[in-house]
């Protein structure tokens, strides 16, 4: 029986890795207060600020999807894609504290047919590749609220979904 | 606007657009071979070299301006190379011009080429873990098209764009190429056959994004004292602006490559978005407005992107693009024809040649050349692109 590969992240210090509530690490600037991800750490880019010391902070986890697609074809390396290709989704999520806009894959198995503009999402981990020691772990999107098929069978257990309880508030944008 | 601020464009020169995998070098020579001579320079008259790095051709592609003047023979000229994405040609031509505004030289030549490999753009070599454009594939697998994909599904979702729309882009831009001897695809195309293509990046399909290609492009610039003395008589063709304008903080719109957007939260978002003010400098710089314009070269890297362009070189309102395209306005024939060349769609990209290729375009259009596309009575064009990294660059030419 061979022992279970280590979970490391595919990138060091660009999220937590705490595996029920994961957030991406970003900067925040001691002097404007500006957020910045990935991390900023040698000079503030907001023109009007002179900052050159930064906070690490924890983003928000959850956001409303600003935009999202798919990825139908394999990208190029450094890609490194599971063989047999498998398609995935991609989204770009509001959040607003941050009044940032934050590009992710979206959790596997959820497809352009689950996901609108404005709909809610939450930060997870989930094994990106991996080789014979390790699985590399990157920061995912995933729809907290139910999906479309829930919509329309309200009775569908085992589904996975998480359920929304971030307190954003509801409701897709207008 | 003053004469003191324009330069003339006296030659105009391609080699077309295609999949053949020669050097480089061979296609921007053959370009600038033919701006020289359709502006009746000697290549030993020139004083600049101006050069539009690739930087997926090695040394050479990153000091162009050099392997340019050495393939045409060194003449101690003087050269620069300029890198900025798909901006890069137009970042050429405004060393140029800035050469001839100073009055350090009178003539100047501007290239730019480029061999692509197949599929989509990769980051370049090695593992650079610092490097957010090789991060992006590897961390998240988004291409440049994903980047298109979320801008074109945004656009559906605030102005009710429809896959048929960005069909109807493809189409349009497809028969306008259709004459165009410098485009690698003339062939028609119905919405349809668009529609049935391969989804690449959801909404987004294989015939509405632009190919990589082959091609090369140049242009002879001059001040006006010279082309006065030494052009054709009659009116003269000028460059009238070149927009080269950064982002302004905090910039919102999600851009390639990166991961996030700035934060709204210590700088709030104000005034025009990065693509409109690439625009908006051109006509400031120029003194005329979106009204002036007969014709448009704007870079539709997909399909979608073209009707983003409609509204941020101010042809229309914001979420009226799809309203112009469906009347015909942007259609040869149409009020502002927009891509006459068939665009992206029709050449595919040849990047650093690519910014350069669209004002030949329009210089061809003003001066009633541009066979089976011609924009009648054209008079003012303008250029559009963007590229990675808060490169974007607009060009106004007059005649």
């Amino acid at each position: 029986m061979s022992p279970a590969k280590s979970r490391v992240p595919a990138i060091e210090g660009w999220f937590t890795l705490d595996a029920d509530a994961p957030a991406l690490l970003g900067s925040r600037c001691a002097s404007c207060g500006t957020f910045t991800f990935p991390k900023e750490t040698v000079f503030c880019r907001n023109p009007a600020c002179s900052g050159t010391e930064f906070a690490d902070t924890e983003l928000s986890r959850t956001g409303r999807v600003w935009s999202y697609t798919n990825a139908c074809y394999q990208p190029p390396k450094p890609y490194v894609a599971a063989d047999p290709y498998v398609p995935f989704s991609l989204a770009a999520v509001e959040l607003t504290p941050e009044q940032m806009v934050v590009m992710g894959q979206v959790a596997t198995g959820v497809t352009v047919d689950d996901l609108s503009v404005g709909c809610e999402v939450e930060l997870v981990l989930e094994t990106l590749y991996e080789d014979d020691d390790h699985e590399y772990l990157v920061w995912r999107w995933r729809p907290t609220g139910p999906a479309p098929d829930d919509r329309r069978t309200p009775a569908h257990p085992g589904a996975g979904h998480i359920p929304a309880a971030d307190g954003e508030g509801g409701g897709s944008r207008a | 606007m003053p004469e003191s601020k324009k330069v003339a464009v006296l030659g105009a020169g391609m080699h077309p657009w295609g999949k053949w995998g020669r050097n480089f070098v061979e296609y921007g020579l053959a370009a600038a071979r033919d701006a020289l001579a359709d502006a009746g320079v000697a290549w030993t008259d020139v004083g600049f070299v101006s050069g539009a790095d690739t930087i997926r051709n090695g040394y050479p592609g990153f000091v162009s301006g050099a392997t340019f003047a050495q393939a045409l023979g060194w003449t101690g000229a003087r050269v620069a190379s300029s890198y900025a994405a798909c901006a890069s040609g137009a970042q050429a031509i405004n060393a140029a011009r800035a050469q001839i505004l100073a009055g350090l030289c009178d003539v100047a030549l501007v290239v730019g080429a480029d061999t692509t490999p197949r599929g989509f753009f990769a980051p370049v070599g090695g593992d650079r873990t610092d490097d957010p454009d090789w991060l992006r594939f590897h961390l998240l697998g988004a291409t440049n098209p994903t980047y298109f994909a979320l801008y074109a599904r945004r656009r559906m979702e605030l102005y009710g764009a429809t896959e048929e729309d960005f069909a109807a882009v493809k189409v349009k831009n497809a028969r306008h190429g259709l004459a165009n001897p410098n485009a690698r695809y003339r062939k028609e195309v119905t919405v349809a056959e668009v529609l049935a293509s391969p989804m690449v990046a959801d909404p987004l399909r294989l015939l509405e994004i632009c190919a990589t290609s082959d091609g090369g492009a140049a242009l002879v610039l001059t001040s006006m004292e010279y082309a006065r003395r030494h052009g054709p008589s009659g009116p003269l063709t000028t460059v009238d602006a070149v927009s080269t304008v950064t982002p302004r903080y905090p910039q919102t719109v999600i851009e390639m490559p990166n991961f996030a957007t700035d934060s709204a939260a210590a700088a709030a978002a104000e005034g025009p978005t990065f693509k409109q003010s690439v625009a908006q400098a051109a006509y400031e710089e120029a003194g005329i407005g979106p009204d002036d314009l007969d014709l448009a070269e704007v870079y539709d890297l997909s399909s979608a992107l073209e009707l983003d362009w409609y509204e941020d070189i101010g042809l229309c309102k914001e979420g009226e693009a799809e309203r112009l395209l469906r009347d015909g306005d942007t259609a040869l024939g149409g009020r502002v024809p927009v891509n006459p060349s068939g665009g992206l769609s029709s050449f595919g990209e040849a990047i650093p040649a690519q910014a350069i290729a669209q004002v030949c375009e329009v210089v061809w259009q003003l001066r009633g050349q541009a066979t089976g596309r011609q924009v009648e009575a054209a008079a003012v064009g303008i250029t559009a692109n963007q590229g990675l990294f808060g490169h974007g660059s607009s060009v106004i030419v007059s005649r």
